[in-house]
């Protein structure tokens, strides 16, 4: 699945369907169960069909009525660049979603060492 | 040219050289793709789930921006509160009403409930993207989840990159 045609085309996967929505909608709209439904049957029946290795198949789905969003995404000097400025703090901090995961994650830790965390060497 | 993708490629060109980075390499493997044909009915298959939105589960360590490698295992039996976002390259504000637009967990348990497909492995797997180094992804971080994935028998995987 993909929101990103030009990565997906460079990366080069056997096989992708490609929704034309704003990054992080990948598999769709929040809330919206009926749409991710049609995404995911979809993605099912390119598994099933695509014969071509590389072969990445548009979905017919749109975000709005216009694409206007498409004008503020990554442009220089846009109100909207927060998330992809490439100038965002890198720390090796965890960075927790809700202040509550950090204590159940400290207690997780010292039990078990979060045996579902994998660092891979 | 609204109706084409936007170029994500060009933009990151446009923006790395608008704050005076040299350009990222983004990673390109030309040639055919290594191609594996489904070799049963999805209804029979055991499908796999990867996503690299930064979902974690409440009770694990978040990820970290700093070229984080690890990656968490989520039991497909989770229940959808539990999962947590964090990501610095993409607006979080969608997943975290709804998981299922960047981990469609529940999407895919909807499917093996309709049997679209046979069931869902043990496991997802989720990492936080925005690696900047692509061969510590090739080298370490994507051979460790596929074992996961060989050794949980599935059939085919579905990724969900953001």
């Amino acid at each position: 699945m993909s929101s990103a045609y030009s990565i997906t085309r460079s990366v080069n996967v056997p096989r992708a369907v490609y929704l034309d929505f704003p990054l992080g909608h990948t598999a769709g709209k929040p809330g919206d169960k009926a749409l991710q439904r049609k995404v995911m049957i979809d993605t099912l029946s390119a598994l099933d069909t695509i014969q071509v290795p590389g072969t990445i198949r548009s979905l017919p789905y749109r975000w709005a009525a216009t694409e206007d969003w498409k004008d503020q995404v990554m442009r220089p000097n846009s109100e909207k660049t927060e998330h992809a400025d490439a100038r965002v703090e890198r720390t090796t901090d965890p960075q927790y979603h809700l202040e509550d995961d950090v204590r159940a994650a400290e207690l997780n830790l010292a039990r078990n060492g979060c045996a579902d965390c994998i660092w891979p060497e | 040219m609204h109706n084409e993708p936007v170029d994500y490629i060009q933009r990151t060109l446009e923006q790395y050289a608008n704050l005076g980075y040299p350009p990222y390499q983004w990673v390109n493997n030309p040639g055919d793709p290594p191609f594996v044909p489904l070799g049963k009915a999805l209804q029979d298959a055991r499908v796999g789930l990867v996503a690299s939105g930064g979902i974690y589960r409440h009770g694990q360590v978040a990820f970290h921006f700093k070229d984080d490698c690890s990656f968490r295992l989520i039991p497909t039996t989770v229940k959808l509160s539990e999962l947590r976002v964090t990501h610095f390259a993409y607006d979080l504000t969608a997943a975290r009403v709804d998981p299922n637009v960047v981990f469609p967990l529940e999407t895919l348990r909807d499917m093996a409930q309709l049997s679209r497909i046979g069931e869902l492995g043990p496991h997802a797997y989720t990492f936080m993207g925005g690696i900047y180094s692509s061969r510590k992804v090739k080298e370490i971080l994507a051979p460790a989840i596929a074992d996961r994935l060989v050794k949980d028998g599935v059939d085919v995987v579905i990724l969900v990159p953001v």
